[in-house]
């Protein structure tokens, strides 16, 4: 990794980390590179979405996606000034285990002059099987 | 029917107790909506959810706007709670199901989410949102619910969903 992909990672995880809700929900950024970030959300007991069986809340998961979108439109080589989602829409295949940590990988697949179009996976611990996945539209803002 | 007696209706006041009674039970049983601070007002059966704004919901501190996770998250939640409402009032109504001893283990088990899709057409503003849902089709397995949200002015929608939810089997 040379000096500059090291800098440009740091500089993206204090700016994820540093957004009061990503903070709130003990978000962290693992990778970000060239459109492609990676978010983690350790589990906690104030995302249960259901009292019985203490499974973490859809929204939650939602939360982690959007902001991993959001990374990788802005780590995209296009070098945008600023995002913000347009629509995103979510697909939940299980529930995540109680207990695990949740994992957030996103890619901005294309961008046109003025939008980013994302997808994004989530995991647990069993990787091999998604828990929920993302499909996105961002608008993707240019210095002048 | 000569000579049997009407039943007598209950005072306003007791029904009113025991509907509250129960959304309060089915709310106050999930953790992630009292992270968020989020609350739900009754009109008869109809439902206004109330997002009460903090600083820890900001998504973009430059702006200042509300995260897009917490609008979608707020969108799904008064989804669930719609349809979770939607399958509890004719279970209190018909005393099936006693208001004053609902525990979040003897509620009935909450919808799960299929898919969900928010639509953002302005950014939310760093103070108070409020959202509707609407049942447009609830069958024994398969719901679909549309919600939508706005903040001062209810013309001046924020954000909107739709969502597909597994419905709970009703066979115990």
């Amino acid at each position: 990794m040379c000096a500059e992909t090291v800098d440009k990672t740091k500089l993206a995880r204090q700016f994820i980390e540093a957004i009061p809700h990503s903070q709130a929900l003990g978000m962290t950024l693992t990778t970000i590179d060239d459109g492609v970030a990676e978010i983690t959300m350790a589990y906690d007991e104030k995302l249960v979405g259901d009292p019985v069986t203490k499974v973490i809340h859809g929204g939650a998961v939602s939360a982690l996606m959007d902001t991993c979108g959001g990374a990788a439109v802005m780590s995209h080589p296009a070098a945008p000034i600023g995002t913000a989602t347009i629509d995103l829409r979510i697909d939940y295949m299980r529930a995540a285990t109680p207990g695990q940590t949740i994992t957030a990988r996103a890619e901005c697949y294309h961008v046109t002059r003025s939008v980013a179009f994302v997808r994004a996976t989530a995991m647990d611990e069993d990787a091999d099987n998604p828990v929920a996945t993302a499909t996105g539209a961002f608008t993707l803002e240019r210095g002048a | 029917m000569s000579g049997a007696k009407r039943r007598t209706p209950e005072p306003m006041q007791v029904i009113k107790q025991r509907r509250d009674a129960a959304l309060q039970a089915l709310v106050s049983g999930v953790p992630y909506i009292n992270f968020l601070g989020i609350d739900f007002d009754r009109r008869g059966d109809e439902l206004t959810a109330t997002l009460h704004f903090k600083p820890k919901l900001i998504g973009n501190p430059l702006l200042p706007a509300i995260h897009g996770g917490v609008t979608a998250a707020f969108l799904e939640t008064t989804a669930i709670i719609e349809l979770s409402w939607a399958m509890l009032w004719d279970e209190i109504e018909s005393g099936r199901l006693d208001a004053e001893t609902l525990s979040p283990q003897a509620l009935p088990r909450l919808p799960k989410t299929i898919d969900f899709t928010v639509d953002y057409l302005r950014s939310g503003l760093p103070r108070d949102a409020y959202a509707r849902a609407r049942i447009n089709r609830s069958g024994r397995r398969y719901a679909s619910v549309y919600v939508e949200a706005w903040q001062d002015n209810r013309d001046k929608m924020f954000a909107q969903g739709t969502g597909h939810f597994l419905m709970p089997s009703r066979d115990g």
